[in-house]
């Protein structure tokens, strides 16, 4: 049983009377990652939040295939949120919320830490981890959860090269597990990596959704190719 | 979070400790006696308590308060025993119903004290013609203000010297009790009236001496009364009762002349000729 | 100069392990350790509540809230003897005049400080966490909880600072009590009475001895939280 398709139907949003999207439709189907592409401000965060769950569509529909799979995505934050509590507490945590009880919980969670090399971090307070160590615990968190649809928001902004590249070594061994990845990003160069889809919003309005290599072979609107010239970048 | 959990659980039960009740509460009875800040600060209950809980198990506890909240302590049935000094409105309590029948136990008297200074000149004077000195001259006078036995003696006083003192510069209101009173009255070098018994325990006086006493007008009559159980069902009436009893028996009318500080006598003891 | 006296005399009532004084130390913090612990247990969740609950009139009991903080002991106390009084609708309960009323009475004035410096510790905490939270899917519940987990070190100071308010109180405590010896005298209506008496050197030292009591206290809290901030990291 899958939630996939997720369906985005002519959804706009409004805050403080300002209108941040409007019109946005695409269909989001099981396979390799999409990435949400376009300059700042374009509006790739909220549609990321929308897409989750976390805000409501002033107008249009979100719909998920296999029902409202709450459970079945997450998202992980362009700063990673941690509790102050021990590496292996914050990923128990997840689970606990997800309604895993205690010992399968800690389990699992033991196993996710594993699973990335994180295993001598678990008993170290969160907050006091490097924020590549942080934002690797917060992959691992959303790892541990079992996501059918991983939502990323700029996951290596504030990060040095060399975290970013684990990071993004991470993305890559979800999307091979089977794992949905929807992405944003500023860094044209990850985008050409990862990417199989790409959503280019400008303006709050969503202009091409393409096969990533028809992206950057041949943008079809003038704003994507000022976005990919680097003209438009911020 | 079932650290968390446990936490508050320890809380929670400290906090039920708190509210349960303790061994000893039940193992002796105990009754409440609403009395004056006088009786209570001057050490007697400390001296007289003892001896009755040795001859009849049952332990007093008694709340201080002036003798107008005392009284109405007693109405609102949060005392068992009300033991004050304000004849007229012992007798008004009890006939409304809230006293039993109200037994005269012992007496002391007021004085009135002041700088050693005296300028009023008041020193040897009746109370009438002190107090007439005083408003004459305008010197300070402290007055409790605080609806209390002494207070009403006080205003009593004032009334037989045919002053009325109510709002004059000179005339200070305090709203305190007998200590506080003294405290202050040291402090404003002022005149005030205070029965001899906290006069005599008090320690604080500063400059201040009795300078008006002996005079018959300056008698201060207390009096016992048990609650009446009929207003109250909860009143303990039995244990109150012996309480009462007991205070006007020859053995605590012997603990009451026995109380002495500094050799000198508090209360003159007159269940049987009282007023 | 009554501060040497009151020195001497304060010596002599710890050395002489004066029963008396021990009797009102150990009632005192019977009541105010009690009085904290019940502020406690309905103080934290409900300033957890209120930094996470979103309704119609949060603000305004916010408000009251903060201005509860500053509510007149003496107040409180009035407010309490009538409930509690034989006469009052509390009456059957025979609190009055018990240590059960001067706890009550405390939890009462100390509630709101707790309540409100709760909120606001976490509301801190609250704005970082709220996204992930809800990506989460964590409770309501769980989420009051786990906020004041992480916050906990922050908390030991709100509380503390609740201590600080009911071990200090007096007014509630000598009209709801009565200042009965043996029963319901505590360190501050004890140090009442005998400045009523005139007797001001005890009366200093007995302020004191509150004074020292409640700087270990403090000083024992604050160690106690450094190292389990140390170990917990």
């Amino acid at each position: 049983m899958t939630i996939l398709p997720l369906t985005v139907d002519g959804v706009a949003y409004e805050a403080g009377g300002r209108r941040l999207l409007s019109g946005v439709s695409f269909t989001l189907n099981a396979g390799a990652p999409t990435l949400i592409l376009g300059p700042n401000g374009a509006g790739k965060s909220l549609l990321l939040r929308l897409c989750h769950g976390l805000l409501t569509p002033t107008e249009g529909r979100i719909r998920w295939a296999g029902g409202d799979g709450r459970r079945r995505h997450a998202m992980v934050f362009q700063r990673p949120v941690m509790l102050r509590r021990s590496a292996l507490a914050n990923v128990t945590f997840a689970l606990r919320a997800a309604g895993v009880d205690g010992a399968n919980a800690r389990r699992a969670a033991a196993d996710a830490l594993d699973r990335f090399g994180m295993a001598d971090l678990a008993w170290r307070p969160a907050r006091v981890l490097s924020g590549g160590e942080q934002q690797r615990l917060a992959m691992a968190r959303a790892w541990a959860l079992r996501p059918e649809v991983l939502f990323l928001d700029e996951p290596t902004a504030f990060l040095d090269p060399g975290a970013a590249r684990i990071i993004e070594e991470m993305i890559a061994a979800f999307s091979a597990e089977g794992v949905k990845i929807v992405m944003t990003t500023h860094n044209l160069a990850q985008a050409r990596r990862l990417a199989q889809e790409v959503l280019f919003l400008h303006r709050g309005e969503l202009v091409e959704a393409e096969p990533a290599d028809a992206f950057f072979s041949g943008p079809k609107t003038e704003a994507a190719a000022a976005f990919l010239r680097g003209d438009l970048f911020w | 979070m079932d650290i968390t959990k446990r936490l508050f659980l320890l809380a929670a039960a400290f906090a039920a400790l708190g509210f349960a009740p303790k061994a000893a509460d039940t193992a002796t009875e105990t009754i409440v006696v609403a009395s004056t800040t006088s009786t209570e600060q001057s050490g007697l209950f400390g001296h007289i308590l003892p001896l009755f809980k040795a001859k009849t198990g049952i332990e007093v506890k008694v709340v201080a308060q002036g003798t107008g909240q005392a009284l109405d302590t007693g109405k609102r049935g949060d005392a068992d025993v009300v033991f004050v000094h304000a004849a007229a409105d012992e007798k008004k309590f009890v006939d409304e119903g809230f006293g039993v029948r109200r037994f005269p136990v012992m007496y002391n008297d007021f004085v009135i004290v002041g700088p050693k200074s005296d300028p009023a000149s008041a020193k040897g004077l009746s109370a009438a013609e002190g107090l007439k000195a005083i408003a004459a001259k305008g010197a300070t006078f402290a007055s409790r203000g605080d609806n209390s036995g002494t207070h009403k003696a006080e205003l009593a006083l004032w009334k037989a010297a045919g002053a009325d003192p109510k709002g004059q510069p000179w005339y200070r209101e305090l709203g305190s009790g007998m200590g506080p009173t003294l405290n202050a009255s040291a402090q404003l070098a002022a005149y005030t009236l205070t029965d001899r018994g906290t006069w005599i325990s008090f320690k604080n006086r500063g400059d201040l001496a009795i300078l008006v006493e002996g005079d018959k007008t300056l008698f201060n009559q207390y009096g016992v009364m048990l609650v009446n159980p009929q207003k109250h069902a909860h009143v303990k009436a039995k244990a109150g009762q012996a309480f009462v009893d007991w205070l006007i028996s020859d053995e605590g009318q012997a603990a009451i002349a026995s109380y002495k500080i500094s050799g000198e006598q508090l209360f003159f003891p007159n269940a049987k000729d009282g007023a | 100069m009554d501060a040497p006296t009151a020195f001497s005399t304060a010596f002599a009532l710890i050395l002489n392990g004066d029963a008396a004084l021990v009797d009102i130390l150990r009632l005192s913090a019977l009541v105010t350790l009690s009085a904290v612990a019940v502020a406690a247990v309905i103080g934290l969740p409900l300033g957890a509540a209120l930094a996470l609950a979103r309704f119609p009139g949060r603000g305004a009991v916010i408000v009251a809230l903060n201005a509860l903080m500053g509510l007149p002991p003496v107040v409180a106390g009035l407010a309490l003897y009538l409930l509690l009084s034989r006469s009052g609708p509390l009456g059957e309960l025979g609190w009055l005049f018990t240590p059960k009323a001067m706890i009550a009475a405390q939890a009462i004035l100390i509630i709101p400080i707790v309540a409100s410096l709760t909120r606001q510790t976490l509301d801190d905490l609250w704005r970082e966490y709220e996204e992930q939270f809800r990506s989460l899917g964590v409770s309501m519940g769980s989420a009051m909880a786990a906020l004041l987990w992480d916050a906990r070190f922050s908390l030991v100071t709100v509380i503390l600072a609740g201590l600080g308010r009911a071990s200090a109180e007096v007014g509630a405590v000598l009209i709801v009590g009565g200042n009965i010896a043996g029963h319901t005298r505590t360190m501050t209506t004890a140090i009442a009475l005998e400045t009523s008496k005139g007797d001001l050197p005890l009366a200093l030292g007995l302020g004191l001895i509150l004074i020292a009591v409640m700087v270990i206290l403090n000083g024992a809290t604050f160690a106690a939280a450094l190292w389990a901030r140390r170990v917990a990291g």
